[in-house]
């Protein structure tokens, strides 16, 4: 029976366990936001992965390592048009530029980097296809899945309780009023001031994380610790339609509207 | 014949059932189950869609009570409740810190739905081991200005006045 069926009812940690444990060989076609990315493996074990049309394309994994500048890259893209990724890697490593072990330990941080995306993914089709392997000119690697499942698991878990704090990511927040407590003296990650610097009411904190390119368990783990700390609280988004009770009373004035609150307190008064 | 509503929220065993059977004129209309998570067995029964009250106001105007259903499971009824109401109403279990967390969850996913007035209720502010209610606002993250009241359900008094503040707000709202 064809593995298949959807994140929300199965989500991508059991899916591992199982190709884990049955040491299967196959990619697993994930169809999630419009996107569509594949994880492939052999025997159980991660041997590529693409995220969408995401490149990841040798050059551009050594360029996201760091491994490469910007401007190597576009040289290597230029003059490599006719080879292929394995022919590249070769090449490289002959003409000294890099070893075997660091091509191999880039992609191994690649793909497991796209399979981790996933840990956060609670909707999606999915779809195992047994036996159908990645193309024979990417440079396959093999990534044992235990511990991709260990940390996954964890991941859900902070997951779990950062959407049960923050559940909606349509909400704004705004610095609280507190005394003896100033921003700036405040010990915070590079990445919780990029966020700092992009709250005010006016922003939902889907707006923040965009700007900053992150994902929705990045900005939620920002978002939670201002929010332990007592720095922020969470309001509705400055532009947001304001409170109101027309949707309650569609056919009324407002001093109708009034009028119908008033005798339901007088009522209840009396109860 | 007018009717409007108001929707009693809040987590498993917050006390919704019991606040809208204390003020309804009505036997609550309910639709309880018997629970059979080992988990969630603090008490034998749970509304699984939700509670109905009703108190008639005069002879062209009704208010009903929508109680929203606590488990996670039947979190897809509370939007389909939320329509159209007045506001709504966040009753927490002052004794069971463990459900505050989804207490925070609730009133932000509500607000989020519907930009309503609301209310938070500290229920069971009768216990010994209840929370103080300067402690429950800091634990729940409420500002200064969102109105939280202590509450025990089976009181009519308590019930009355919960609903009356939440219809000052709405007043206040339309000023």
């Amino acid at each position: 029976m064809a593995l298949k069926g959807n994140l929300a009812d199965f989500p991508i940690i059991q899916i591992l366990n199982l190709v884990s444990l049955a040491r299967k060989t196959g990619s697993l076609v994930l169809q999630h936001d419009d996107t569509r990315s594949v994880l492939s493996f052999q025997t159980g074990k991660l041997i590529f992965s693409q995220y969408g049309n995401e490149d990841n394309g040798l050059v551009n994994v050594l360029l996201l390592a760091k491994k490469i500048s910007r401007k190597q890259s576009e040289l290597m893209h230029a003059r490599s048009v006719n080879l292929t990724d394995k022919q590249l890697g070769l090449m490289l490593v002959n003409a000294g530029y890099i070893s075997q072990a660091e091509i191999l330990d880039c992609l191994r941080q690649y793909y497991s980097g796209v399979l981790k995306r996933f840990f956060t993914k609670v909707d999606g089709l999915f779809e195992f296809r047994d036996g159908v392997s990645p193309p024979p000119d990417r440079i396959m690697v093999r990534i044992a899945l235990e511990n991709l499942i260990i940390e996954g698991s964890r991941q859900m878990q902070e997951w779990e309780v950062l959407q049960e704090e923050i559940p909606s990511l349509e909400m704004a927040v705004k610095f609280k009023d507190r005394e003896g407590v100033n921003v700036r003296n405040l010990q915070l990650s590079v990445q919780e001031w990029t966020v700092v610097k992009y709250i005010t009411p006016r922003n939902t904190l889907r707006q923040i994380a965009r700007v900053n390119h992150m994902n929705d368990l990045e900005i939620r783990r920002v978002i939670y610790t201002l929010l332990q700390a007592g720095i922020v609280e969470l309001v509705r988004p400055a532009g947001a339609p304001k409170m109101d009770i027309s949707s309650a009373m569609p056919d009324k004035s407002q001093r109708e509207q009034r009028s119908v609150i008033n005798r339901i307190i007088d009522r209840l008064k009396t109860a | 014949m007018q009717n409007v509503k108001i929707v009693v929220t809040g987590p498993f065993n917050a006390g919704k059932t019991q606040f809208i059977r204390s003020i309804s004129e009505i036997d609550v209309v309910n639709t309880e189950r018997k629970i059979t998570s080992k988990a969630e067995q603090v008490k034998s029964q749970t509304t699984v869609a939700m509670d109905f009250g009703r108190i008639t106001v005069d002879d062209d105007l009704i208010l009903y009570l929508f109680g929203t259903p606590g488990q996670r499971r039947f979190d897809f009824m509370w939007e389909i409740l939320s329509e159209g109401m007045l506001g709504f109403v966040v009753m927490v279990d002052s004794t069971r810190p463990e459900t505050f967390r989804e207490a925070r969850r609730i009133l932000e996913t509500f607000r989020a739905y519907a930009p309503t007035p609301y209310i938070v209720a500290a229920n069971k502010q009768d216990m010994a081991d209840a929370w103080d209610i300067d402690d429950l606002r800091l634990s729940l993250r409420l500002a200064d200005d969102v109105k939280l009241l202590p509450c025990i359900a089976t009181d009519k008094d308590t019930v009355k006045t919960i609903l009356i503040e939440l219809l000052y707000s709405i007043l206040e709202l339309m000023d």
